[in-house]
């Protein structure tokens, strides 16, 4: 059961070209099913009032005058809603030492951020029960606030949890070789500040919850926009001490995640709660002045970082003190370690040396939690590394790609395992290399920053090599206790019309991935992509799997349709046998009949196969297997994650009378194995490398010392859009894993992992001989001018 | 979040919307291009509010000349400012303010009237008309007024209008033949409020220099002119700079927005007389 991937005249070659997405049409007419499209009998709105204050007691809630409001049906407490919904507490056994405290749907007697919900207001309307929530007045008294990150640990900060000792959740320290000899004989050391801004991952689907509670079934049916509904069904069965095998979550069209849509929410649980306590349906639909302040943020860290090299341009080490901050909680049930934690597995990543010192310490304060958002701790590792790497190029005067040739892992050197001890099966690091150059062309690029330079414009070219962690193993979550799958399957079935269905555990949240399985699926058959109907998204009919997170749905879902798919054309083969009096290698499937391996020549239409087997079984032989229907589950074993690499170059100019940054170019070279839909790859790289280009430039969710949020609204928070952006060019090496049949590795975040790095490296290209240098994302015109001393207070 | 309107109204002329207006016991707002004020509702910054629907008043809109001065209709469109042959020749720096206005959607749909009435120091067409000497229509209950766009604006989103009253339109002197007029600004993206932005016209009478989010209200630097009238520019670069207050926020501070008002003003002055800075 192979599949010549090599032969691009293949029968059913379908992994590999870019075939029309089966959702396009559907989402583009405006026929897509978003939660918020759902409308069920007796629903009913719920709408939060939200703490105002970073850190507050609540002395009393008085409802009131809420109580007149035409529509108004109910209001709930945080102690109300803790009498059905048990807390949930974030941590992780691997994550050693990590510590949070109990979380609750809403605060009971104090709130910890501005945003928290403090209290549930449910009408028959949107607009009835935000007019009652205007009207419900609480009681605070406001409480000390920990917001600066540097100082949440010092003796006179107060503890944010005192029941926690104090405001550490988390720390870790690894260390390999000899760091402090390293640098003390190195011919150069090279020590920057960076900072990564917090910001969030804005979707265009806000969050979106509806949950029914039917009490004649005990069953809880939940309507969710999220990227894990097995993970869903089980954190809501536990939580509302409900049976999973009670718990339905259904996940149809979702409108971007990027991370977002992967944790447990304080308000979607209030929601699920107050469904099961009024046993009608319940919607909640955050708004986009409440995802500001409720949707996890991310990337707010601050390093401190050097590294050494010797004369020849050779990295000794690397030593990295990261910090981070994650707000009040730790974020349920992923925790809000990871991120701190992916610094110190990345830092160095693409580069063979032998000394690395890397610390992350995750401290409480009053913000918004902070979790995984797309590309998680990459881009700030990358920034590290790549930013530490040209400076000290730039210190030896070397060529910013000749350093880095000559320390990346050769192409033939695998597999190999870095000093943070990650282990690599393959990467093409040299090979990337390599395309890329020749893609932007880097010589001729020069020649026109030189051209450009001597007309007084200031242009800059900056290159970032990566790695990126997909296709995770039960390593990432499952080993640290939580009920997160790593595994998948698939169920592909025939019907009698001779069509294909798949259901799989993976799911679609805008990016392709039903167009991806249907193009596996079709191949592994043998019908065209169109005769393959995909079902993703419904705990009571997928088979049960782990969904969409850490660029897992090509590579983990896409090797159990395949072997799922390959399984059923077996299955087909050996009633065609039976049917065909042939032996069954003597036949295959091509475009949808059975046929002669040898010649070709068509035997048997599928639907004809169909028609017999359903309703005229009595013509097959006694006990021949009837089951045209396969299922098969796939789990990686040999390597916790499947690594990815890549290198991305960004062209740019920058305005130093305003410091206005102007992107010119961009370019990606990535390597995630085996393509399966060309066009869907360059889309995901290209959308990561907005995402990445909006954390360089623009994304920064900003705080007063009160630990106010100052802007939460689409006027105030800058995402990238498309005027801004620059043409990208995108190229592939394909180093398929040897772990799967289909070879795939992930790619959903290679973008945004690598783009921050690259615009950080070519604005600084551009600065360097004005004798500026800027470190602190997002970089702002402000902080470019600042940074050449051109402002004078 | 969902609106909470008091109530809506469509006017059929001017008098009706005035007559709404004045029964609307201070709750009255007028509706027209609705690209700033239904936002605002929609984030219930504003409720209650009696909207007076005035967009189907055809009188209010169009652009028209006599000899020496232009005449536009508080009702035009920024789409229709954008494209109009008559602004083009008369008075370019609306046409250029165009542009910089956010996006096609808006500039369909948002109206000159509606900006000038809304105030918003950060928009471009309240600094253009103070650049352009313009005069300010409006009408109450009380009959006409005529009012100078600098007594116009007095704070943030605050105007000289009454709560009766509706901008009818503006008028402005047509630019001489050798008249230059030029607007430079700074924006983070394509279409977001300048983090400063200098109008400047050079004339007969001498150089009008008005600058967006640098203040309370579109600023008209007269110790700037002043120096420009005489040759100096770096003088009006210092002048400038001392001249404004400029606040501080989450895009950039009041110190950055002082110095990038002087980088556009040599810029400006460099657009007009064709020189690279």
């Amino acid at each position: 059961m192979t599949v010549q991937f090599g032969n691009p005249d293949r029968p059913n070659s379908y992994i590999g070209k870019t075939v029309p997405r089966p959702n396009a049409r559907r989402l583009v007419e405006g026929r897509g099913k978003y939660v918020d499209d759902i409308l069920l009998p007796r629903m009913v709105h719920v709408v939060f009032v939200r703490c105002p204050f970073a850190h507050a007691r609540i002395n009393g809630i008085d409802i009131s005058g809420a109580k007149s409001v035409k529509g108004l049906v109910r209001v709930f407490t945080g102690a109300e809603l803790a009498e059905v919904c048990t807390p949930w507490v974030a941590v992780l056994a691997h994550l050693k030492g990590l510590k949070s405290p109990p979380q609750h749907p809403m605060a009971i007697d104090r709130a910890c951020w501005v945003g928290e919900p403090v209290v549930a207001v449910v009408a028959t309307s949107r607009a009835a029960a935000e007019d009652a929530a205007g009207l419900i007045e609480v009681d605070y008294d406001p409480l000390p606030v920990v917001g600066d990150m540097m100082t949440a640990l010092d003796k006179d900060t107060p503890v944010l949890h005192p029941e926690m000792g104090d405001n550490l959740a988390f720390q870790r320290l690894h260390e390999e070789g000899n760091v402090d000899s390293a640098f003390a004989s190195a011919h150069k050391v090279v020590s920057a500040r960076f900072r990564t801004a917090r910001h969030t991952g804005v979707t265009l689907e806000p969050r979106s919850i509806l949950v029914d509670w039917n009490p004649a079934e005990r069953q809880l049916t939940a309507w969710h926009a999220t990227q894990a509904p097995h993970m869903m069904q089980s954190v809501l069965a536990t939580h509302l001490e409900v049976p999973e095998s009670r718990v339905r979550v259904i996940c149809g069209d979702v409108g971007g995640s990027y991370g977002i849509k992967v944790h447990v929410y304080p308000d979607e649980m209030a929601t699920a709660a107050i469904a099961k306590i009024m046993g009608r349906p319940v919607k909640f639909i955050a708004d986009r002045l409440e995802s500001f302040s409720t949707d996890i943020h991310a990337r707010d860290h601050e390093i401190e970082a050097r590294i050494a090299v010797d004369e020849a341009g050779n990295i000794l080490a690397f030593d990295i003190d990261d910090w981070t901050a994650i707000g009040a909680y730790s974020v349920y049930p992923r925790t809000s370690a990871i991120e701190g934690n992916q610094v110190v597995n990345l830092c160095g990543g693409p580069y063979d040396f032998a000394n690395y010192r890397a610390k992350t310490t995750v401290v409480f304060q009053n913000k918004t939690p902070t979790c995984q958002y797309r590309a998680v701790g990459h881009p700030i590792a990358v920034a590290i590394t790549e930013g530490l790497v040209d400076m000290a190029a730039a210190e030896l005067g070397m060529d910013p790609v000749e350093i880095r040739r000559r320390n990346m892992y050769a192409d033939d050197s695998y597999p190999v395992t870095s000093p943070a001890k990650m282990r690599f099966e393959g990467l093409s690091h040299h090979q990337s290399m390599d395309k890329l150059m020749q893609l932007m062309d880097y010589d001729a690029l020069r020649v026109d920053q030189a051209e450009a330079r001597s007309r007084g414009v200031h242009r800059g070219i900056g290159i970032a090599s990566f790695i990126e962690l997909t296709n995770p193993s039960p390593f990432m979550y499952g080993i640290g206790g939580a009920r997160i799958s790593a595994q998948d399957g698939c169920t592909v079935r025939m019907d009698p019309d001779g069509s294909i269905v798949a259901l799989s555990g993976v799911t679609e949240q805008g990016q392709g991935t039903e167009a991806m399985l249907s193009q596996i699926v079709a191949e592994g058959v043998g019908v065209p992509p169109s005769n393959v109907r995909v079902i993703t998204g419904d705990t009571q009919v997928t088979p049960y799997g782990g969904g969409t997170w850490a660029s897992r749905g090509a590579g983990i879902g896409g090797e159990a349709a395949l072997l799922s798919a390959r399984a059923l054309r077996d299955s087909i083969l050996e009633i065609a046998a039976a049917m065909l009096q042939a032996d069954q290698v003597s036949l295959d499937i091509r475009d949808g009949a059975v046929v002669d391996n040898d010649t070709g020549a068509a035997r048997m239409p599928l639907e004809e196969l169909g028609r017999i087997v359903y309703f005229r079984g009595d013509t097959l032989p006694e006990g021949l297997p009837r089951e045209l229907v396969q299922t098969r589950h796939y789990i990686t074993s040999e390597y916790p994650f499947a690594f990815t690499n890549g290198v991305q170059a960004s062209y740019l100019e920058v305005d130093t009378e305003t410091g206005v940054v102007t992107l010119l170019k961009h370019w990606c070279v990535e390597d995630c194995g085996r393509i399966i839909n060309p066009q869907l790859v360059d889309e995901q790289i290209r959308g990561g490398i907005v995402q990445g280009l909006g954390g360089a430039l623009f994304e920064e969710i900003h705080y007063d010392e009160d630990g106010q949020l100052l802007n939460g609204s689409m006027a105030d928070y800058l995402v990238p859009m498309a005027a801004e952006m620059p043409d990208m060019v995108i190229g592939h090496v394909e180093t398929p894993t040897k772990e799967s049949t289909l070879g795939a590795k992930g790619a959903g975040e290679a973008g945004t992992a690598g783009a921050p790095a690259a615009v950080m490296n070519a604005i600084n290209d551009a600065l360097r001989p004005l004798g500026a240098q800027v470190t602190e994302m997002p970089f702002t015109p402000e902080r470019i001018l600042r940074a050449l001393g051109a402002i004078e207070d | 979040m969902k609106a909470s309107a008091g109530g809506y109204a469509r006017a059929n002329d001017l008098g009706h919307a005035i007559e709404m207006l004045g029964s609307a016991d201070g709750m009255g707002r007028v509706l027209a291009g609705g690209q700033s004020l239904v936002a605002a509702m929609n984030m219930r910054l504003t409720t209650g509010d009696l909207l007076v629907d005035i967009s189907r008043i055809s009188a209010l809109s169009g652009i028209t000349e006599d000899a020496a001065s232009l005449r536009i209709g508080a009702l035009t469109s920024h789409a229709e400012i954008g494209t109009d042959p008559l602004v083009r020749t008369y008075a370019p720096l609306l046409r250029d303010a165009v542009a910089c206005i956010a996006h096609a959607a808006i500039r369909n749909r948002g109206t000159i009237g509606g900006a000038l009435a809304h105030a918003d120091p950060a928009a471009e067409f309240p600094a253009c008309v103070l650049a352009l000497d313009a005069t300010i229509h409006v009408t109450g209950r009380d009959g006409k007024r005529a009012i100078p766009a600098d007594d116009f604006f007095h704070e943030v989103f605050e105007t000289a209008l009454q709560p009766d009253e509706i901008l009818t339109a503006i008028t402005l002197p047509k630019a001489e033949r050798d008249e230059r007029q030029t607007l430079q600004e700074v924006t983070r993206r394509s279409g977001d409020y300048a983090l400063a932005g200098l109008c400047l016209v050079r004339r007969r009478a001498g150089h009008r220099v008005s600058l967006l989010s640098v203040g309370s209200r579109p600023v008209l630097a007269r110790h700037a002119m002043a120096h420009l009238d005489a040759g100096d520019i770096d003088g009006a670069v210092a002048a400038l700079r001392a001249e404004i207050d400029p606040p501080s926020d989450t895009q950039a501070s009041a110190g950055y927005r002082r110095h990038i008002a002087g980088v556009l003003l040599r810029r400006a002055m460099a657009d007009l007389t064709g020189e690279k800075t």
